[in-house]
């Protein structure tokens, strides 16, 4: 109990310590800039989207999200621990289903949408 | 410039291209470009992420990437495009689980490895008191909320992915004092989050793992196959919000912008899905919508009225003798995969100068707008493809409302009866249309489970039959008209 105690409290300790440096409360403070205006960008953005494009916008911002693989290679990167490089070779495995199954289907579905018939001879030509 | 500066760049970069992505979004005209500078901006940063200082384990990480490609690029080319909303819940979910993952291991390397960042400097993220690292309350809670939100996103994206793909019933599974467990697994999982921020041990962060894992289970059990598609727009805000967490906790601004702009749309479209059904998200996350219901609805049916069946042969010259023809299409379409049927239908109805469309409802098929995509791939142009605010004004002036496998989306019951669970839901106004046809399987009700007065209607001619062999011996009729 006393044990517990003592840890808690050095514990305490060493947040207030943390917490109350500055320059590390800048940069949380950054961070968490960034995070409010990426809310109101991605709220401007998607009402803008027909529900026409629903499904390709749902599998869309599901390959952005994919982006985790850019922490996890990060964490795996700097792993020193046999957990740590294990968990850290999960979570790429893992990040990089998610971003490349994401966009090549995101890809195949939005290929599809097309114009009129004559719009889309055009560009077929064009293509050819 | 640094290697570093020259990195967040890079970063930088790659974030703008996330949003003009989903900028591209707002017409179909543009949509698959945005998606490519998506790509573009994704690969820069991968590149870039292999450019960082003093990686280790190369061997490892290209070795996982690489496999993980193998199995997403075959499994992605060739799903039936019926299957999308399920592809879709694995890849959220493995997301989710990433994210989750990143969170743990980056707590791991805080409290026990041997980072230079933590060696009792102050104003790092974690000190070291004589000998043992605590780590800075904030960077706890970020780890703590990545580990809930990316797990639950996990293991609610699995269920939904085996609901969809029918490993296990679409309907919802109900228990008794269902709710009150639930409540004490999400209370459990804040108590334990917050034991975490205060102690510090290791303990309860696989505690918390544990208990996230199954309150995604037990939060998606409930849930109705149709009411999935907006519980996998909801999870898809999840892994995204626990992307963002992640990036909190190692410092990434890519990591937040990313994760926020899918989590903050993420929320929206779920909010835009729940109107288009009339109810509202608590309703469709916790009623277990659908299965009672379900059983009252059958009794109803069974009221003595009667209703006209026609022929494919009667249909079909009705059809081809029409001047204006509005396809409403539903669920029934996509389970009979008749999206290739129906566009011949169109094209051969087009051919003797009828005007056809595409009236859509938002929550048509399996997922919302899954519908146009199905009918994209048919090769329907996205033109013909009419929004149902667009279409409704139309249908006063159409000879025909052609109703395939659709029922709950065009209820009269929506508008009229304040007593109907789909009450207040906004629907195609199929009845307005001079005649209205019904492709049905049967006289089973739509999946609200309720009657449709509209089946009744004197103007309404049901034929009966699989959406696919229906629409093929009308495609005969009218080629015979």
């Amino acid at each position: 109990m006393t044990g517990l105690a003592i840890s808690l409290h050095a514990a305490l300790a060493a947040q207030n310590a943390a917490v109350a440096a500055s320059p590390h409360m800048n940069q949380v403070l950054e961070y968490l800039t960034v995070f409010i205006l990426s809310v109101f960008v991605g709220i401007e953005v998607i009402s803008k989207v027909p529900s026409i494009l629903h499904t390709p916008l749902m599998s869309g911002s599901n390959a952005i999200h994919g982006v985790i693989l850019v922490g996890a290679m990060l964490v795996l990167g700097q792993a020193t621990t046999t957990p740590e490089t294990i968990l850290g070779v999960l979570a790429v495995f893992l990040a990089t289903l998610n971003v490349v199954g994401g966009f090549v289907v995101t890809d195949r579905m939005l290929e599809m949408f097309k114009g009129k018939p004559q719009e889309r001879k055009k560009r077929d030509e064009g293509d050819a | 410039m640094s290697r570093g500066t020259v990195l967040d760049l890079c970063y930088l970069v790659a974030a703008v291209t996330f949003i003009i992505a989903l900028m591209g979004l707002s017409s179909p005209r543009h949509a698959r470009r945005g998606n490519l500078v998506a790509v573009g901006g994704m690969t820069l940063a991968i590149g870039a992420t292999f450019a960082q200082p003093h990686l280790q384990h190369l061997g490892w990480m290209i070795g996982a990437m690489a496999l993980g490609a193998a199995v997403a690029v075959p499994t992605s080319r060739f799903v039936k495009m019926t299957a999308i909303p399920q592809l879709v819940a694995i890849f959220n979910g493995v997301g989710g689980g990433a994210a989750a993952l990143v969170s743990i291991t980056e707590y791991l390397a805080l409290t026990g490895g041997s980072r230079l960042s933590c060696v009792g400097a102050p104003g790092t993220a974690c000190i070291s008191v004589s000998g043992v690292k605590y780590v800075a309350v904030y960077k706890i809670l970020e780890v703590v909320l990545g580990v809930i939100i990316g797990t639950v996103s996990f293991s609610g994206s699995a269920i939904a992915f085996a609901k969809l793909q029918e490993l296990m019933t679409g309907r919802p599974v109900t228990y008794p004092a269902q709710q009150v467990l639930n409540a004490v697994l999400g209370v459990a999982v804040v108590v334990v989050g917050a034991l975490l921020l205060v102690t510090g041990s290791l303990v309860w962060l696989w505690v918390l793992l544990v208990l996230a894992l199954v309150l995604g289970v037990a939060f998606v059990l409930p849930i109705g196959g149709a009411d999935v598609p907006v519980l996998i727009s909801l999870l898809n805000s999840f892994t995204g919000i626990a992307v963002a967490a992640s990036g909190f906790t190692i410092g990434s601004n890519l990591l937040i912008v990313a994760g926020t702009l899918v989590g903050a749309s993420g929320i929206l479209l779920t909010r835009m899905m729940s109107a288009a059904m009339g109810r509202s998200l608590p309703n469709i996350l916790f009623s277990a919508f659908g299965s009672v219901i379900t059983a009252s609805g059958s009794t109803e049916a069974a009221d003595g009225r009667s209703v006209r069946s026609g022929t494919a042969e009667d249909i079909g010259t009705l059809l081809a003798y029409s001047r204006k023809v509005v396809i409403i299409p539903g669920y029934g379409l996509a389970v009979a995969q008749a999206q290739h049927v129906v566009r011949e239908l169109a094209d051969t109805l087009q051919a003797r100068g009828v005007e056809v469309f595409f009236a859509i409802h938002p929550v048509a098929g399996r997922m919302p707008g899954h519908m146009n995509v199905l009918l994209a791939e048919a090769n329907v142009p996205y033109d013909e493809l009419k929004e149902m605010d667009e279409a409704n004004p139309e249908l006063p002036t159409a000879d025909v409302a052609l109703v395939v496998g659709a029922n709950d989306t065009v209820n009269p019951a929506a508008k009229s009866s304040p007593g109907s669970p789909i009450y207040g839901m906004p629907i195609i106004d199929a009845g307005a249309a001079a005649n209205i046809v019904f492709l049905k399987r049967s006289m089973r009700p739509g999946f609200a489970g309720i009657d449709n007065d509209l089946l009744y209607n004197e103007k309404t001619v049901l034929l009966f039959g699989d959406a696919k062999d229906t629409l093929t011996a009308l495609v005969a009729a009218v080629k015979a008209a």
